[in-house]
């Protein structure tokens, strides 16, 4: 069973009455088969449309679907032999952020990303995929040790942004995150993000800065969530809806502005219809940027990682 | 007639209160609410001298403040892309630009200057918080990246002055991005063995501090500054509990170990002066060594002739 967004209203509608008539077909009425087949037709014309054509805000609700696949799913499907690394080894174990070695289609590689968790008790656990500073020092640690050894940085990342709160502000929130992005630029190894949902503000550019930077089709990538964006611009939560639009959070406006390299195509009605083809296609694509940047020496893959930083913005959308 | 109203107004306003006149005497200072002679203000460095609240300067006077003899250049920063994305919210941002421009007399939100500090060449980079909350842009992060080159090229220590609410919205993923391109800069001057302070004022939040502004050599806070990654509200509205007190004041990071000092205006100078001694002259200085007499060697059985044997010069 599918949970729906608000846009999918009409696509929801038809799937059920096509579940309706699949009940009624048991009566043994012979052309009830083919007005199903022609209701699907019309269903999947419905969702291939809407997912065509959907606004910044859509998009948005699309990214952060609680049915998407999220790190752990990944993990399952793409990695071999996965062995999760815990604790920064200053003050805690951050689940927000997961992290470990593994296989990915024979590489060993550093494999790290957001959780946001699957259930209630999984969301609580993982704190919704909101890092605290240990989550990032953790990320930092684990990024020295793919230094260490050579291995490929591949990174997830699926946040609503790092974890605003008291703690947090007291152990360093801020010095965490800046000091991932050091070590990031710093790295003589490949490293690779994806964003596979949300790409929240600091929080995500702090695993994000990376040789290649790729998005999935819908997935966002913001400075700020169009709400909060909206409160302070516009002094108030209504206009989350521009905001998202003004925003140019879309993984498409993105690619414009030259700031990721590739996007990533859901299948038809998003990953969360099709799960393992997202995951699959984020498989291959992945795949395809290690074999080219393994090519390169550290300090060639050094230094092509600040050049793309330092050449952007020179590219704006016309 | 936003134009008129953001643009043409402003400026002849400016021109008719072109007299170096205040509007105000008196100032009350927000934190005491004392009232403050505009005159004492001023010879306070901004400081209340009542409370010791430390005000917002602009980013000129901070310049002033940090150089020899309040002397400096500054540079010429380069062209970037002007909104880029076109953002409009409420109001266009390409006229809440230019509105920034027309009341602060400034082109962006930061200065880079150099000049000298106890005689040696030094560059600032000076946020100023009057233009757009002080938030990183493109520019802005050009501007840090142009500071960086500018030290590196000048062998001269750099230091940045963030006074700053974050990352500037209306420049969407842009400004997040100058994030990564301003730790670029700070690694630039420390490839360059050269030192990388951060003096924080208020306020240094969001973006700025999650970048550049945590990565210093050197940490120094003015009293009382906001310094921090999240804002009080959207943590207020997360953990639903009222903050403590003094939270992501200066002093409060101070006690969490995230800055080194907290510094008086009145003394920032002078603290900065000493650790770059600190760091610059290593040794004791050079002992006076005597210089072998030369010409007589022989006859005394001098056999190393007239340089020294220990290899002293």
């Amino acid at each position: 069973m599918h949970n729906f967004l608000d846009f999918e209203k009409p696509i929801a509608e038809l799937e059920g009455k096509i579940e309706e008539l699949r009940h009624l077909s048991d009566d043994g009425e012979i052309n009830i088969a083919e007005e199903v087949a022609k209701l699907q037709t019309k269903a999947d014309r419905l969702l291939r449309q809407s997912y065509a054509r959907l606004t910044a805000w859509q998009k948005t609700q699309v990214a952060r679907h609680p049915d998407r696949p999220r790190f752990s799913d990944y993990v399952a499907d793409l990695v071999e032999d996965f062995a999760p690394l815990a604790g920064d080894r200053l003050f805690a174990e951050d689940r927000a952020i997961i992290g470990g070695i593994g296989r990915f289609r024979g590489f060993s590689a550093v494999i790290m990303g957001q959780e946001k968790g699957a259930d209630t008790t999984g969301r609580v656990k993982h704190n919704f995929g909101m890092a605290r500073p240990e989550g990032y020092r953790k990320a930092q640690r684990l990024m020295r040790l793919a230094e260490r050894f050579n291995l490929p940085v591949i990174c997830l990342v699926d946040t609503s942004g790092a974890y605003p709160g008291v703690g947090a502000e007291e152990r360093g929130q801020a010095e965490a995150i800046a000091r991932c992005i050091e070590i990031s630029l710093g790295l003589r190894v490949p490293m690779i993000s994806v964003v596979i949902g949300e790409g929240g503000s600091g929080g995500a550019i702090a695993i994000a800065t990376a040789n290649r930077v790729l998005m999935l089709e819908h997935s966002i990538y913001s400075v700020i969530p169009p709400e909060g964006c909206s409160s302070i611009l516009w002094r108030n939560g209504e206009h989350a809806q521009d905001a998202a639009e003004a925003l140019k959070l879309t993984a498409q406006d993105l690619y414009k502005l030259d700031v990721i390299d590739e996007i990533v195509p859901e299948p038809l009605g998003g990953a969360q219809r099709g799960r393992r083809e997202a995951i699959d296609a984020v498989g291959d694509a992945i795949e395809r940027h290690l074999f080219e940047l393994c090519r390169h020496d550290g300090a060639v893959l050094r230094q092509k990682r600040r050049d793309k930083f330092l050449q952007m913005g020179t590219k704006g959308l016309s | 007639m936003n134009w008129i109203s953001n643009f043409v107004r402003p400026k002849i306003r400016a021109l008719v209160k072109k007299a170096e006149v205040p509007d105000n005497l008196w100032h009350k200072c927000p934190a005491c609410t004392q009232m403050i002679f505009h005159r004492e203000l001023e010879a306070s460095l901004k400081v209340c001298p009542h409370c010791g609240h430390h005000m917002r300067v602009r980013a000129r006077q901070r310049l002033q403040l940090l150089f020899d003899e309040g002397k400096y250049t500054t540079v010429e920063l380069p062209e970037t892309q002007i909104d880029p994305l076109r953002f409009r919210d409420r109001k266009r941002y390409a006229d809440r630009l230019r509105e920034a421009t027309a009341t602060t007399a400034e082109k962006e939100a930061i200065l880079v200057a150099h000049g000298r500090m106890d005689g040696e060449a030094t560059v600032i980079a000076a946020f100023d918080f009057a233009f757009m909350g002080g938030s990183m842009g493109l520019a802005v992060g050009d501007g840090l990246l142009a500071a960086a080159r500018l030290a590196v090229m000048q062998e001269a220590p750099l230091i940045v002055v963030p006074s700053s609410g974050g990352a500037r919205m209306q420049e969407g993923i842009l400004s997040l991005m100058q994030m990564p391109r301003t730790v670029i800069a700070v690694e630039q001057v420390k490839e360059a063995g050269l030192p990388f302070f951060v003096l924080l004022t208020d306020p240094t939040t969001g973006g700025v501090s999650a970048s550049f502004a945590m990565l210093g050599d050197i940490a120094i806070a003015e009293p009382g500054a906001v310094i921090g990654f999240a804002g009080q509200r959207v943590i207020e509205e997360t953990i639903r509990e009222t903050l403590p007190e003094g939270f992501q004041r200066a002093e409060y990071l101070l006690e969490h170990g995230m800055v080194d000092m907290v510094v008086h205006r009145r003394d920032l100078r002078e603290t900065i002066i000493n650790l770059f001694r600190l760091l610059r002259d290593k040794r004791p200085p050079a002992a006076v060594v005597q210089l072998p007499q030369t010409g007589t060697g022989s006859k005394h059985g001098d056999s190393t002739g007239g340089t020294s044997a220990d290899g002293t010069v």
